[in-house]
């Protein structure tokens, strides 16, 4: 996957992400005002298979997972960050949205084009001309972007307890 | 080696003997807690799709939070939704607005000590205050749990905070919270497991400890966690809740920490968190005499009946400073029925507060009381991010309840212990 890079500082939140006030709208409406506190155009300019790049702690606050989805419904490819929020972690993978740790200063700035391979974790900056390498994905997080999501891998189960047959 | 109190539940909910922090294992959710925003208006249509029901309807809990009270039509909509899926799914346990999922689980007694438990918020830590390992999930990781029963964990590290000595009159849980956010951040939990230690956590009351707990979110961790006591015991007790095993969860003498964090409560002073996040806390000396528009006493981390007992004590015989509003929205119908009973309601209204009925309300941007642009306002909640409580452009400063309500009276930001001297 390649696309062009939005940066974005620490501990970006879920409240400006997916803010409450608009919570009660439809995904397509909330995602119109993804990241709007910080960045008014955002959500107008991004483009399908660009990337959101952040600091530390990206996705900290609420559990709601339209933080996760409003991006996904952008068609952001993927965000890479110093750090993750927890719960927003686990909300990416489970809608099918990768979430990339890398650690070190990244020598990538707003506008680059970057190219991902999710399973080595090779970021190309195509505009620059580097490498760098972010921390491999588990296998179990890896193998929720391969199916889809946590709906993809529920729906291959067979046996959903049910207790109508308990 | 030895193992922490959140290693030993994730163990046994594993089914394993020992787990290592850093392995990924399957567990069996003993508790699953879901409300009206995060719960069945985002499940019941997938739930349908995939021809799925609820594992178990008797580990879970309902609860209608977050768009309680409001009267609009799609939060009408949202509510009846909730209903209708609960009577589908034969869900005993549902509580239709009748306070926040944090406050009235516990309060009905289905958090034991040993939990491994799941919350559809991310506030769920606050169910470590009796001794589960209770942490928040979005919808569809909360979807696979409600029908498998199960879910993954990277088993965490256990960060141990310690805090001791004793806090002093004017100075209580949520100050301590926000002393943690500044000194260590909002990533200073690193979704680790957090155990809080210490005479001056052991002496807190239940619902103080919750407080404390709860704000484990803010500090970035997956849950924060306190060893159960008989303080915890009676509690539980009191809710209704059985417990078979009164002891033996504490952690191993010889268990592993990532870091241990030392605090000392003897010198905490009442912190204030500036705009817009909770580890801009300071003294309030560094701050006072800040101009408030809109005063807010609500939320599970701040309306609970000591919170509310803590603005009474500040506001009998004092009024709410003209020209300004203080809100009240109490954590749960039984809080309200209490402090009805023990006078501190008619001390709040009396002083010039506003009521509002029991749910998450403006505190996450629902309903009644969110803030208009530019308004400044002091909350007991536990966060402040831009935007959270309404418009863009208000400003969110966090307190104890005892700030707000002297903050309430003054109509700047005030140190309450001015209203607590003897």
């Amino acid at each position: 996957m390649s696309g062009i890079v939005w940066k974005f500082g620490n501990d970006i939140n879920t409240d400006v992400l997916a803010p409450g006030i608009y919570i009660k709208e439809p995904i397509q409406v909330l995602a119109t005002h993804c990241l709007e506190s910080i960045d008014v155009d955002f959500a107008n300019k991004v483009k399908v298979g660009d990337f959101v790049l952040a600091g530390e702690n990206f996705g900290i606050g609420s559990s709601r997972e339209q933080a996760a989805q409003v991006l996904k419904e952008l068609g952001v490819a993927a965000v890479i960050a110093k750090s993750f929020g927890g719960i927003f972690y686990r909300n990416a993978f489970n809608l099918g949205l990768p979430a990339v740790v890398i650690k070190k200063e990244s020598n990538i700035d707003a506008g680059d084009c970057i190219k991902l391979e999710l399973e080595t974790g090779r970021i190309n900056n195509q505009t620059k001309g580097v490498e760098i390498f972010a921390e491999i994905v588990p296998d179990n997080l890896l193998g929720l972007i391969k199916t889809g999501g946590l709906l993809g891998q529920l729906e291959k189960l067979k046996n959903i307890p049910n207790r109508e047959y308990q | 080696m030895g193992q922490t109190v959140s290693e030993k539940i994730i163990s046994k909910a594993a089914g394993l003997t020992e787990v290592k922090p850093g392995d990924v294992v399957t567990c069996s959710v003993d508790l699953a807690m879901i409300h009206d925003s995060g719960g069945p208006r985002r499940v019941k249509q997938i739930m349908e799709k995939l021809g799925a029901n609820v594992w178990d309807p008797n580990k879970v809990v309902l609860v209608s939070d977050h768009f309680a009270h409001n009267t609009d039509s799609e939060s009408m909509k949202i509510l009846q939704l909730t209903r209708d899926w609960a009577k589908g799914q034969k869900i005993d346990n549902f509580y239709d607005q009748e306070g926040i999922c944090h406050i009235v689980t516990p309060e009905r007694g289905h958090l034991l000590p040993g939990m491994f438990a799941v919350g559809g918020d991310s506030h769920s830590p606050t169910g470590g205050a009796f001794g589960c390992f209770m942490f928040g999930v979005g919808s569809t990781d909360m979807l696979g749990i409600l029908v498998t029963g199960k879910t993954w964990v990277k088993v965490p590290e256990t960060i141990n905070i310690n805090w001791s000595g004793s806090l002093k009159q004017g100075v209580v849980a949520k100050d301590m919270a926000l002393r943690m956010c500044a000194a260590l951040g909002m990533n200073g939990g690193a979704y680790q497991a957090i155990q809080y230690t210490g005479d001056a956590v052991q002496s807190l009351s239940m619902t103080e400890r919750m407080t404390l707990c709860n704000m484990s979110a803010e500090l970035g961790a997956q849950t924060g966690i306190i060893a159960p006591d008989e303080i915890t015991y009676e509690y539980i007790r009191e809710a209704g809740g059985h417990i078979e095993d009164e002891n033996n969860l504490i952690s191993d003498d010889d268990a592993n920490y990532l870091i241990k964090h030392e605090f000392s409560a003897n010198d905490l002073e009442p912190q204030v968190a500036t705009p817009h996040s909770p580890a801009n806390s300071t003294e309030i000396k560094n701050i006072e005499k800040v101009q408030v528009d809109k005063f807010y006493i609500g939320a599970c981390t701040g309306a609970k009946l000591v919170d509310l007992s803590m603005a009474a004590k500040i506001l009998k015989n004092n009024k709410v400073a003209a020209g300004k509003q203080l809100t009240v929205a109490p954590a749960s119908s039984k809080i309200y029925n209490q402090a009805s009973e023990n006078g501190v309601m008619s001390i709040l209204t009396e002083a010039g507060a506003k009521l509002l009925p029991p749910g998450c309300g403006a505190c996450a941007g629902y309903g009644a009381g969110v803030l208009e642009n530019n308004e400044v306002c002091l909350a007991s909640t536990a966060r402040n991010f831009q935007g959270r409580m309404g418009s863009s452009t208000s400003h969110v400063y966090l307190g104890s309840p005892y700030t707000v309500a002297a903050s309430a009276v003054t109509g700047t930001i005030t140190d309450p212990r001015e209203f607590l001297e003897d």
